[in-house]
This record gives structure tokens, C-alpha cells and sequence, in this order.
């Protein structure tokens, strides 16, 4: 739309949306991050809402954000502290002060009367106060400007506020010089049966931007497209990163893929995603708990299918016995868990790193599975595809973890053909290959043979009691459980053989190792890289696996003078390398509010190391 | 389609492993007679039990598996989702169908997955040695409760015309042929079927169900439904129900100008709940226990419906490959 010869160039910008969670500003945060991925910057999300649906209408309980990191540059994480504010009300802004820096912040000033400012908290109006001086304050009439343009528009009143966040995106648009056809596309589609939504929206996004330009107090920033890979991107967020790499693992594999699921945040929309894609032959069955979930997943695998079970901690902790069962079973299944903020139903809608432990043993008897996680929103779809290929190459229940700052974040994913996927190895066998076939054993993984009822000649039996080492039959004789247990573990132990490497960001050598595993990546790389640019000696060794280790983590760790873990928890993942890897000394760094590392102070944490 | 394998063919080399006298071993024995009856390929059967009553899963020259206590509703209905070929059967105890496994019971039925659910009633835990189960008759003393029971017990006929269940049918565990016939017609049944069989624990609920059981007086005690038949039972079968009010009641023919015209005919096939609600609650001593299939109502399976979105999806949508997925929608490019 021209005139913006003033704007700012910047690397890279974050900005923060926040209002009443029935404002709708997760909408708002999207169409923003998908008109800047659209438009060629590198981003990262991050979406901070409360549990409660609805909760009281303009209080602090509920208060719904959504802050997005846009770049010209790489773009590791969301932003430690936004840019810009926009405020749809006095207890957003209330809420959201701390986690921005001294810039700019719109507020919808219509929002800001006396019954809103009391029920946030505030004593005093805080645009009147001066408390606000050190920031740049636009007082935007969003609510009021947002009624005038749709008076006529036959829409009901109701209706009208509802497209108020629009008119905040707009004034967004203007600000961060981003084109409004994207989003006018996403209304065309979205209302497709309702064509006065369409003329309202677009009505009401241009109107914000106008008056962005209009009032001339805001100088806009440019941002150009980030100078990235060269490839076919979209816009993707770490649960459909999820499904869609079950969905290839399945196509890979030519088996039909089934997902057995009960919902739970964050992890239902792992559900929801499967359940539009029947003509690829994806079957989701929403089970009655979260035990039928797993139950219903293990019946698939042993009636051959690709089969997956998804949810959260409480829900882990609700399949711990099923999990036994497959281990025992030796069937390959597939466990996604989504971590969020315990222990019980704790922070639903958090982040945090804490399910490690119950992944690793929380089961009775010895029943060690394969455990391995995600890092960034995009590799989601990866360590989906790797998960579903280890569970069926060694015939295994593998638990992917990832977190709510990975399955709700979004950014950039590189489209994969799935022509260039790895190959699947599935060990199903279709004929007599010796006695007892769906127990003989490759020698290479000590996987057992995956025989598909229906198979002639082959039946078997399998079950949750020790079975015997040949057979398979039931056994109770003492030094045949031996071996057993000793085989399963081994079995899980020489997954290490079959996966990638440790790899390190930074100098080979040094003084201080930064050890992070799981959705902290973004920020520890950006900690550590900033670091890095001020000479300083420390290195990132990230983990995606995790039981069991890379072969090379040893040889990794032996290299520096200090290592430091980093986990949303109080040292689940430090406590399991002083255990498997005691010969080391190390310095712990734990954060447990919900929410994801600030690069900030991570740096200052390392440096009193250095 | 004529089976190529008989019930020899279905013993499975695993030691045969319950107490001697148990109920189980006749109802393994009719299982395995009713099995190659059915047209179902050998390998195409599958049969999953939970823990409790059974491993009977091992006993078996089947696919098979014997799972977690009271997930075997669950466990099956994924199997058969995943795979509709297959003849799944379940296999399952009082205590791990009715309590552990009640909440993944109800909603199978409630679904409609073709299953078999071959339900052992005993009225007791027997594996855990001796305590009151969902089933077990109000007031009677078991280890775990000497002063006898406060509970209530469940009916499972009740229990699954109440979940919306489409096929239920109950025998008894000393009456092969019928266990056999009644078996081999839940085997047909497409939906899922519920099979009550009233077994002895020889051990900690000896003669539980003696009274009505027990060969010499069993014909006056229960009455064998059959569709479309008159409701006669009696050892001279002279014996017969009729609706008096909203109660069931039992006439002598003969008597009181009573013929076989006044006798209430069995509809299996109504999907009305009330009278087939009526027949599963019948209890002795006023009323003849109900064997036979008493409800049996066609409705779409939850595979079959399934399937039928699977096929549509797949002739109605641009998306056929992930690569479809994968490059459509919003996308950009970095050149």
C-alpha cells in the first residue's frame, strides 16, 4: 500500500496479541504468523492461554495470548519479550507488561473504562497514571471504530464486536508492513457460505490499518523475507508436524495407520488432525478412556497396522500398565506424548519437561521402551516418522515426547516429499521361516518377527505373561525370565546402534558443554549462539534421544570442562545421565513455571560458568 | 462355506492349565466345536481374553492374545477396527467384563463393533481366589466379604440391552450342544454379541447356579427362546409365559382354558428393549431363567460404517497421495 519510505529495517520483531480469550486473538496471532511465513520471514510462535474456556470476562484468569517472532535472520525461539503490545483490555495489558520490552503498545482505549480497569486490578487508569511513560502508548478506538464501520453492514451487535480483533490486526499489518491478501484469502475460504462475514472482515482489517496510517505516530518496521533454504515452506505447528510424520511413516510402510485416542490437551489436536484424512485410510478411534486408547492401539499393531496412541501426562500415567503389555508383547506401537505442567492436572495448557522419568520407568517389572523426543515444532514431523520406524524395525512400543511449547508453536517446515523418506523395514512375515516363526529373533536387533493375523499356517498366541524365550508360550521356569528381561532390555539397548550421532553447535573443545534435550532447543541454541558471537568457549549437544543415548555422548562430554543441563523440570533428564553416564560431573539449570526458557537469562546463567 | 479344519485343529500345544471340574473346559470344548461352523477361514479367527477367567487365548490354535485385566473389550475392538476381516472373539470373566472393564464393556456395545464376547458368570473371582464379584448374589458370604455382600449385583443381559446392545444370549456351562448353537449364532451376528454363559467354579462358587442348572430339573427351571417360537418350557413342556399387566408370568396350557395361542411368541429381532429387558431379568423361583438368544436386532457395526467414510473420502477427495497434502494448501517458496 505504499508509503512507508520511514519504516525501521530490523532483523528480527516479535509481537504480542493479547486480550479476553473470548477476543479471539489466537485467531489473530495465526492469521499474523501466516501472513508473515506467507511473505518469507522465518517465525516462531508461541500461544499462552488460559485453561478455562471462557473465564470471567476481563480479568487476569482470562487473559488468552499469542506472540509471534518474525525474522529476516534464522528465528530460533518466539522472543523472550514481545516489541509490541497490543491490548485488547486492561487486564492484558496487566498481564502482559513484563513481557515487553520498552516499545510500543496498542491498547483498544474503548476497553479501558472504569468497571475493566477495577476488575484487572488496577487502582488507577493505567494510560492516565504515567506508569506507562517509558513505553510508547497508541491509544487505538478498536472497539468503537470497529462498531462505526459495520453499522450498516447488517450484522448484529454480537457479531460486530466479535471482528473487533481484525481491526487490531490490521493496525498490526500496517505497523509491521505486512500485505492484507493472505488474510483476505483465509476469510473468503472461511466464509465461503456467509459472503457479508467476507465484506465485514476485510471492511474491518483495512479500517486498522488506515488508522495506523493515518494517526502518523507509528514509524513501521520492514522486515524482508528471510534469506532461508531453498525449498517449498508452510506454516506448521508441532502437533500437525506430528500427525503428518505418522501419516508418511504409515504411507512409507504401505500399512494402513490407526490412532487410538482419548482427548486430552495440548495433545487432541494430534486427534483432530487424523481424523479429517479417511481417503489416505487414516483410522482414529476416540476411545472411552485413556486405557481403551492404548488397548485399542495395541489390537491394531497385532492386526497389523501402523498404531499410534497420542495424549498428555495424566494420560500417561493412565496407559503405564498397556505400555507393560506391549513391551511384553513385543509389538510395535507408537506413544505421543504431549507433556504439559504436573503432576496431576497441573497447568493444562503449559509447557514443561517432566513426563521424562514416567516415560523412562513408569511401569512395573523391567520394562525398558524406546524413548526419544522433538525439538522444534517443524522436526515433530521427523521424530514422528523415526519413532514409527524404530517401533516397527525392532518390534517396540516407542514414547515420543514433545511438550505444549512445541505442539501449540509453529514455524516455517521445508515440505518433504515423501518420495525421499527413508526406507521402512517392517519385520512382518508371511510365510514359515522355522519353528516358532513369530518368535525367532534377528540377530542384528534381537527384534522377534511381525506375523499379521490372517497369515495361513502361522498362528500364535501373545500375551502379558513371561512367555517362554523359543515358543512363546507361557513360562514360569526362573532362568528363562532371566533372559527374557535381559533380551528386552538388549533389544532396547541396541536401538543406539541405529540412530543418528550426538551433533554439537560450537567448538569441539571447551569450557562449558550446554546439555538441553527436547522443545528447549530454540532457546538454548540462541543462548549458546550469542554467546558464541561474544567469544566465549561453550557448545550446545542437544538430545532427541534419549533411551537409549547416542553411542557417542561420552565421547561428546569427555571434551569439556563443565557440563550444564538445561530442563523444564527439577533435573529428571540430569539425574538420568548421572545414572547411565556416572563417570561425568554435572551442573544443573532448571526453570518449572510453565513456560519456556528466556534466552536471557539462560546467558546469564552459563556465563557464571565461563 | 465348508470349514477345512475341525475342533481337533483348534487344541493348541499349551498344557491345558484349570482346576479339573472347572466350567471352563466344556465351554473351550463348545467354543472349539462351534468355531470351524462358522465359514471363517482358521486364520482369520482371533480370539483376545483379559485376566480372570481365562487364558483360554493359549488353548487355542488361533491368532490370540492374552491381555491386561478387563481391557479385553478395548483391546479387541482394536483389532477389528484395524482389520474387519478378522473373526474376533473376547473372551471374558464376571469380574473383568463387569468391573474392571465395565466402562470398556458398555461402550463397545454401545458401538456395535462385531465381537463375540463369550461373558464366564461364575459370581466370584476365582483366579484371585474367592472374592464377591459384580455378579455375585446380594448378601452371599466370600472372603472378602464375611458378612456377606451389600452390593448389588449386575445382570449382563440388563447391563447390555441397557448400553444399546443388539445381540444378547445366555447358556449354560454343563449343556454343550446348546453352548455350541448359541455360539455358532453369535458367531453370525453382525454387531457385537454378547454371550452369557452361567459356569461352575468347582472351587470357591461351587453350585452357584445348581438350582437352575442342574440336569434333572433344569427343563422346568429354564425355558429355551427360539425366534418366532411360542415361550413352552416344563418337563412336559405344558409350561409357558404370558405378559399379565407389565409383569411376566407363567401358565400352565391346559389350565384355566389356557392354549398354546395365549402364550407370548419370541421376537428376537424387535428393536424394542422392553420385553427382551423383561426375559434377561427373569429369576428363579417365579420365573424360568431365559437361555437362547433373547435379543438379536440388525443395526450397522461401527466397522462397517467405518469403512463406508473410508471409501467415500477416498472417491470424493483431491487428496490421494501425502504428497497432495504435503504441496497443497497455503504454501511459499524460497527460491
Amino acid at each position: 500500500m505504499g508509503g512507508k519510505e520511514f519504516a525501521k529495517e530490523l532483523n528480527k520483531v516479535s509481537i504480542r496479541f493479547s486480550g479476553d480469550s473470548g477476543d479471539g486473538m489466537q485467531l489473530t496471532g495465526t492469521l499474523f504468523s501466516d501472513a508473515s511465513a506467507l511473505y518469507g520471514n522465518d517465525i516462531s510462535t508461541f500461544p499462552d492461554y488460559p485453561s478455562e474456556i471462557r473465564a470471567p470476562q476481563g480479568t487476569i484468569a482470562g487473559v488468552s495470548g499469542f506472540q509471534v517472532h518474525i525474522g529476516k535472520d534464522k528465528v530460533n525461539t518466539p522472543g523472550d519479550y514481545a516489541d509490541v503490545l497490543v491490548a485488547m483490555n486492561p487486564a492484558a495489558l496487566k498481564a502482559n507488561l513484563k513481557w515487553v520490552k520498552r516499545g510500543t503498545i496498542i491498547v483498544d482505549v474503548d476497553s479501558f473504562d472504569e468497571k475493566h480497569i477495577l476488575k484487572a486490578g488496577y487502582t488507577e487508569d493505567p494510560l492516565n497514571d504515567r506508569s506507562l511513560e517509558s513505553y510508547q502508548v497508541i491509544h487505538a478506538p478498536i472497539t468503537s471504530q470497529t462498531k462505526q464501520v459495520l453499522m450498516d453492514s447488517g450484522l448484529d451487535s454480537k457479531a460486530i464486536i466479535r471482528s473487533k480483533n481484525m481491526f487490531a490486526l490490521g493496525v498490526s499489518y500496517w505497523l509491521f508492513d505486512r500485505p492484507l491478501k493472505y488474510t483476505e484469502q483465509y476469510f473468503e475460504k472461511k466464509f465461503h457460505k456467509k459472503p457479508e462475514l467476507i465484506e465485514a472482515n476485510k471492511k474491518v482489517l483495512r479500517e486498522g490499518y488506515i488508522f495506523a496510517q493515518n494517526i502518523h505516530a507509528l514509524t513501521p518496521y520492514r522486515i524482508e523475507p528471510a534469506n532461508i533454504e531453498k525449498g517449498i515452506y508452510k506454516n506448521i505447528n508441532g502437533n500437525t508436524a506430528t500427525a503428518w510424520g505418522l501419516m508418511a511413516a504409515a504411507e512409507k510402510m504401505q500399512l494402513p495407520l490407526f490412532l487410538g485416542s482419548y482427548p486430552i490437551t495440548p495433545s487432541s489436536d494430534i486427534l483432530h488432525e487424523l481424523s479429517h484424512y479417511k481417503e489416505l485410510g487414516v483410522k482414529t478411534f476416540q476411545a472411552e478412556d485413556e486405557i481403551a486408547g492404548i488397548c485399542t492401539t495395541i489390537g491394531a499393531s497385532y492386526a497389523g497396522n501402523l498404531a499410534v496412541t497420542n495424549t498428555s501426562g495424566p494420560g500417561l500415567a493412565l496407559k503405564g500398565e498397556a505400555i507393560g503389555l506391549a513391551i511384553m508383547m513385543e509389538i510395535p506401537i507408537v506413544i505421543v506424548n504431549v507433556q504439559r505442567g504436573g503432576p496431576s492436572t497441573g497447568l493444562p495448557t503449559k509447557t514443561e519437561q517432566a513426563d521424562l522419568m514416567q516415560a523412562l520407568y513408569g511401569r512395573n517389572g523391567e520394562s525398558p521402551c524406546v524413548v526419544m523426543a522433538a525439538s522444534t515444532p517443524s522436526n515433530c514431523f521427523d521424530f514422528a516418522f523415526a519413532a514409527c520406524k524404530i517401533a516397527v524395525e525392532h518390534m517396540t512400543p516407542v514414547i515420543l515426547l514433545t511438550d505444549g511449547f512445541l505442539a501449540n508453536g509453529s514455524q516455517p517446515w521445508k515440505v518433504v516429499n515423501t518420495n525421499t523418506l527413508p526406507h521402512i523395514n517392517t519385520r512382518i512375515v508371511k510365510e514359515r521361516i522355522g519353528n516358532n516363526t513369530p518368535f525367532i529373533r534377528d540377530n542384528a536387533t534381537l527384534a522377534r518377527n511381525w506375523v499379521i493375523p490372517g497369515t495361513k499356517e502361522l498362528m500364535h498366541r501373545v500375551g502379558g505373561l513371561e512367555k517362554d524365550y523359543e515358543t512363546g508360550n507361557p513360562s514360569l521356569i526362573p532362568s528363562n525370565h532371566h533372559k527374557m528381561c535381559v533380551t528386552r532390555a538388549e533389544k532396547v539397548k541396541r536401538v543406539a546402534q541405529f540412530v543418528p550421532p550426538l551433533e554439537i553447535h560450537g567448538n569441539e573443545y571447551g569450557d562449558l558443554l550446554v546439555v538441553g534435550w527436547g522443545g528447549t532447543y530454540g532457546h538454548l541454541l540462541s543462548a549458546v549462539d550469542e554467546l558464541l558471537i561474544q567469544g566465549e568457549k561453550i557448545t550446545l549437544a542437544h538430545f532427541n534421544y534419549i533411551n537409549p543415548l547416542p553411542i557417542n555422548a561420552a565421547e561428546v562430554f569427555g571434551k569439556f570442562k563443565k557440563i550444564i543441563v538445561c530442563e523444564l523440570n527439577l533435573g529428571q533428564f540430569v539425574n538420568y545421565l548421572r545414572m547411565t553416564l556416572p563417570e561425568f560431573t554435572y551442573l544443573q539449570y532448571n526453570k518449572i513455571e510453565g513456560l519456556p526458557f528466556i534466552v536471557e537469562d539462560l546467558k546469564e546463567a552459563f556465563l557464571k560458568h565461563l | 462355506m465348508t470349514a477345512t479344519y475341525t475342533a481337533k485343529d483348534l487344541k493348541s500345544s499349551s498344557e491345558v492349565k484349570w482346576c479339573a471340574g472347572c466350567g471352563d473346559h466344556a465351554i473351550l470344548n463348545a467354543l472349539q466345536k462351534a468355531m470351524p461352523e462358522i465359514g471363517v477361514n482358521h486364520e482369520d479367527l482371533v480370539v483376545v481374553s483379559g485376566i480372570g477367567s481365562s487364558r483360554l487365548p493359549y488353548y487355542m490354535e488361533t491368532y490370540g492374545m492374552h491381555t491386561i485385566h478387563g481391557r479385553a473389550s478395548a483391546i479387541a475392538s482394536g483389532v477389528k477396527t484395524a482389520n474387519p476381516k478378522l473373526h474376533v472373539w473376547q473372551i471374558t470373566g464376571d469380574g473383568d467384563c463387569l468391573a474392571i472393564g465395565g466402562n470398556h464393556f458398555i461402550h463397545t456395545v454401545r458401538r456395535n463393533i462385531d465381537l463375540n464376547i463369550i461373558l464366564f458368570n461364575n459370581q466370584i473371582y476365582g483366579l484371585t481366589k474367592g472374592q464377591y464379584s459384580p455378579t455375585t448374589k446380594k448378601g452371599q458370604i466370600t472372603k472378602s466379604s464375611p458378612h456377606g455382600t451389600i452390593e448389588n449385583p449386575f445382570n449382563p443381559g440388563e447391563l447390555t440391552i441397557g448400553a444399546q446392545g443388539t445381540f444378547f444370549a445366555r447358556t449354560t456351562d454343563n449343556n454343550i450342544p446348546q453352548m455350541t448353537e448359541v455360539m455358532k449364532e453369535a458367531a453370525l451376528f453382525k454387531g457385537t454379541s454378547v454371550v452369557e454363559i452361567l459356569q461352575n467354579c468347582i472351587i470357591f462358587n461351587n453350585a452357584t447356579h445348581e438350582y437352575v442348572t442342574n440336569r434333572d430339573t433344569r427343563n422346568d427351571r429354564q425355558i429355551f427362546l427360539e425366534h418366532g417360537k411360542p415361550m413352552l418350557f416344563g418337563e412336559k413342556n405344558d409350561k409357558g409365559l404370558v405378559l399379565k399387566g407389565l409383569s411376566l408370568k407363567v401358565v400352565n396350557l391346559g389350565k384355566n382354558g389356557i392354549t398354546e395361542a395365549d402364550i407370548l411368541v419370541h421376537d428376537a429381532t424387535t428393536p424394542d428393549t422392553t420385553l427382551h429387558t423383561m426375559l434377561a431379568n427373569m429369576k428363579s423361583p417365579y420365573l424360568p431363567v431365559a437361555m437362547g438368544v433373547i435379543r438379536k436386532v440388525k443395526a450397522d457395526t461401527y466397522e462397517s460404517l467405518l469403512e463406508k467414510q473410508i471409501e467415500t473420502a477416498k472417491k470424493e477427495s483431491e487428496i490421494k497421495t501425502l504428497n497432495d497434502l504435503f504441496y497443497g494448501g497455503d504454501t511459499w517458496e524460497v527460491k
